[in-house]
Parts: structure tokens; sequence; C-alpha cells
């Protein structure tokens, strides 16, 4: 194991401990940031105490023994704020959840913390960095550059969502069989926001956290075909993760992909194969698969990929889904094909269709229009990268006005 | 917890209702009422007479206004109020998708802050 791995193994060590500590003292107090708060607490504490008393034998214990006095410290204040006015009934009230938690044995709470942060009490926006901060334990300036949100205003986000958390009430249990499966769509589409925002150049530093994510909460839920088919898609973009300047998935050297993490892909799709209709995120991975197997076979199956994505559009339609589409027809029946295939020009603007448009034409020799919608789908990118690739690619169409018209 | 389910609905006259509307709604009202007093959840409830009966008072540079008419003049009107006290917000969400108005308007669940027992506030956590 290199340096770097091993480092990689002690931070996801380090995070998993800490969601599962989070995780049972949000459940026990009702309340995100005061758990949050007494974990950092806890952790300070250790950083001080342990270099020179030692690591304790249960160090999760000890953690947990540490966060919950200063949970009940917190308490104890707020009660005695509050007391003059409402003495009788704070009195009333000091049954102690926190009594139950065992600190010689850590359950695993975290699928219940997860169902919190993608509660619909939520709203939509703010539930991937919350599972972040909370399950991941990631800073709020991390959680914010990955958004690309101003520090201020993501920390405020997360403030209000955790205090709407524990003003409302928002239970931490894990519900029945028909109102889980009801309410997990929105846990997995959050999980793949926080995979999706690491996929953007500038993003790709928390790309393995993200697949940790999607990792713990299959695992957590054990048989459940989607959150598999999410962890390997995650899992397979991860694979295929570069530093560097942009270049579109069809042009990447495939030998440079991580064969370790392929393999680990494939695993989790396997795992997400069953009965039934195959749900949007097992077509989404294995058209990921479908591409990572390029390394193997150093072709890729774009007839494959048109089923797919065929697939894909009937289960869950996207605009995302019908302009990829239009690009493997575009391959396999020549671009004019592909230009046919386009959906109409959306409004609002969607960047991938002119990126794809832009190729599209490009490879007719209408390198007027090629450079146009290169232009176009260069400033609609969010990304410095893709948008320097773009523009690359609108000076290497707008050369090649008036060349010797090539057959494709 | 207590909570407060907060029913908005649009305002129909009695001519608009017609007698079957009337009884039905009715009916709607007093299962809902019986189910959560069955459940010993109910802490009280009160449907309110259309706005056009209320008059608002409220103060205007520092004096005093009485005026007809409600607050807010929207298409969705609050109707009726029920408190109810269950452990979370789950479980107040489950009695608010069963509440009888909920097809023809919004029904907005909102935590209790602090009631009155004899006069005095107490927390409603």
């Amino acid at each position: 194991m290199s340096a770097d791995e091993a480092r990689a193994a002690a931070e996801r060590a380090a995070r998993d401990s800490y969601g599962r500590l989070l995780a049972l003292l949000a459940a026990a107090a009702g309340d995100v940031a005061l758990a949050q708060d007494a974990l950092s607490t806890a952790f300070e504490q250790a950083l001080r105490t342990w270099p020179s008393a030692g690591v304790p034998r249960n160090p999760d214990g000890w953690l947990l023994t540490v966060a919950r006095h200063r949970v009940r410290d917190v308490w104890r204040s707020a009660a005695h704020r509050t007391s003059v006015p409402l003495d009788e009934t704070v009195a009333a009230s000091t049954t102690d959840p926190l009594a139950d938690l065992d600190p010689d044995a850590v359950p695993d709470r975290r699928l219940a913390l997860l169902l919190v942060c993608a509660h619909p009490a939520i709203a939509p926006e703010v539930r991937t960095p919350l599972m972040l901060q909370a399950v991941l334990g990631l800073q709020a300036a991390q959680v914010a550059r990955l958004f690309s949100v101003p520090p201020a205003t993501m920390a405020q986000r997360l403030v209000r969502a955790k205090r709407r958390i524990a003003t409302a009430r928002v239970p931490f249990v894990v519900p029945g069989r028909s109102e889980l499966v009801e309410r997990l769509p929105a846990v997995l589409e959050a999980v793949y926001g926080a995979a999706a925002a690491t996929w953007r150049q500038d993003g790709r530093g928390l790309a393995g956290e993200a697949q940790h994510l999607a990792v713990v909460l299959a695992t957590l839920l054990e048989d459940d075909a989607e959150a598999w088919a999410l962890a390997a898609l995650v899992t397979f973009a991860l694979a295929r993760r570069s530093t560097g300047p942009f270049v579109p998935l069809d042009e990447q050297d495939a030998t440079a992909w991580r064969g370790d993490l392929v393999a680990e892909g494939e695993a989790y799709l396997r795992r997400a194969e069953g009965p039934g209709v195959p749900g949007r995120f097992r077509l989404e991975a294995a058209i990921q698969a479908v591409h990572c197997d390029r390394r193997r076979t150093g072709v890729t199956d774009w007839p494959a990929l048109r089923l797919l994505y065929l697939a894909l559009d009937a289960v869950a339609p996207s605009l995302g889904a019908r302009v990829a589409l239009a690009a493997v027809v575009g391959r396999l029946d020549g671009p004019d094909a592909g230009l046919a295939a386009l959906p109409p020009e959306p409004v609002p603007a969607f960047q991938p269709w002119w990126a794809t448009r832009a190729a599209l034409l490009a490879r007719t020799d209408r390198h007027d229009e090629a450079t146009a919608a290169y232009r176009r789908a260069a400033d609609l990118a969010g990304d410095v990268d893709v948008r320097d690739h773009l523009l690359g690619r609108a000076r290497e169409a707008a050369d090649r006005r008036g060349a010797p018209v090539t057959s494709t | 917890m207590r909570y407060t389910l907060l029913l908005h609905y649009p305002e129909l006259t009695p001519e608009e209702l017609g007698p079957d509307g009337i009884a039905h709604g009715q009916q709607a009202f007093t299962a809902y009422a019986a189910t959560l007093q069955a459940a010993g959840v109910l802490v009280g409830a009160e449907v309110l007479q259309p706005s056009v009966a209320t008059t608002t008072v409220r103060s205007v540079d520092g004096v005093l206004q009485v005026q007809d008419g409600p607050f807010a003049d929207t298409k969705e009107q609050l109707g009726g109020t029920f408190v109810i006290d269950v452990p979370d917000l789950d479980a107040a969400l489950a009695w608010a998708r069963q509440a009888p108005s909920v097809t023809w308007g919004p029904v907005e669940v909102r935590p209790g802050a602090l009631h009155t027992v004899d006069g005095s506030w107490v927390p409603s956590a």
C-alpha cells in the first residue's frame, strides 16, 4: 500500500467513525447541529489527551462518552436559561435519551441519518450538502466549494436545515418497507448529486468521498438493486477520473483508467442484477460499464450503448439521455442520422445539446455552424476546463472552413 | 410534541357547494375528528366561518384601524385548525395526509413552540 493509499484508507476509517458516532448522537438528541458540536468537542479533547495518555482501547466508545457528556452539559445550561418561567415542565421532561447509548457497542444508524438528510421536509438543494457534512464530516467550506456557492451562504443553508430538523422534530428512524420504498429515491438522488458534483473538473478532490457515500448507502440497504447500481455508476466514474485538461470520454486513454476500480464497479453492478425492469441507475451503471469495458477490449460497443440509452429513455426520460442517444446514433449511423435524432433545441439552453450538435455538425463539414455551436456550448459550460476544450474545438472547426470536404 | 394543522382551501358558498357537498364535507370533518380522538392525539380543533365574516385590526402608522375582510386576500383562505400531540413530524404528516380538506387545498403542518396551561406558557415539545 502506497503512502497515499494508506492516508486515504485512514481518512476513510475516520469518516466512517465520524458518521457512525454522529448518527447515533443526532438520533438520541434529535438534533444534528448539537451532535456535531458535541462530537467536535470530543475529537478536540482526543487530540489533546491521547498523545500523552495513549489511545484508549475503544476509541469510538471514548469519543461517544465525551460527546454524550457535552450534549448533557448543553441541555443543562439550556434548561437553566429557560427555567424561570418554565420550571415545572423542564423538571418533568428530563428523561435522558442518551442514557441508552452503550459506548462499547456502536451500532450503525447512518441509514436513519441519510433518510433525515433527504427527508421531504428538507429543501432538495440542501440534502446533498447536509449528507456530505453530517455523514462524511466534510467542512461547510469544502461543501461550498464543491457546489460553487460562497462559504457563508452554504453555512447558512446548512444551519437552517439543521435547525429545521430539530424544531420540527424530524424523526431519526428507518421506516417500514413500503414507506422506505417511497423515500429511497430522494436519498439515492442526493447521493447521486454528491457524485455528480465531483465530476466537474474542479470538484474531483472529493470524488473518492462521494463514491464512499454511495457504497455506504448500498451496504446499509443490503439488497436494494438501485443503490448497488448507483454505487457501481459512481465507482466507474471514479475509475476514469483524471487530472489535467478535459478530454471527452471516447477520446480518453482507456489504459490509464484504474482497473481495480473498474472491477469493483463490476462487482457492485452484479449485486444490482435481479428480476424486473431495471431502474434508472442500473441502466446508467450499465452504460458506464460498457464504456469502461474499452479498457479490456480496446473498442466501444456502440450498439449496446444504443440499446441501453433507448431503455433509459423509456424508464427515466430525460433530455440528457436523449442527447446522449443522438450522439450514439451519430457513431453508428453517421452524423446526419445523429442530427436527426437530436431533440428540438431545448429552452432553456442545454450545454450538452449544443456540444453534441457541434460535434455532429463538424463531422458533416458544416464548419460555420459547428463553430457557432461549439461557441454556444462553451458559453454555457460551467466548468473552465470544459469551456477551454470547447473553445479549442470551435477554433479547429473555424480553421477547417474552406478546407476540402472529407468523408467521415 | 404539538403540531398545528392549518387547513387552507378555496371558499365556496353554500349554493356552490350544494346540499350534497355540504353533507359530504360535514361527514368528512366529523369522521376525521373522531379518528384523531380515538387515536388519542387530538388536542383541539376549530372550523372557521368564511373570511367574508372576518374583521382585521391592524396598526397603520401607530393608529389602530379596524377593517372588514381577511389579512391576506388570497384564493385559498385559512378554513380550520387541528392541534394534535404526536411523537414526531412523520406522525404529524401522516395525519395531515388524511385531513378532509387536503384534496381542496394545502394543509400546513407547523410545530408548536409554546401553549398555555391555566394561563401560563409551557413548551410544546
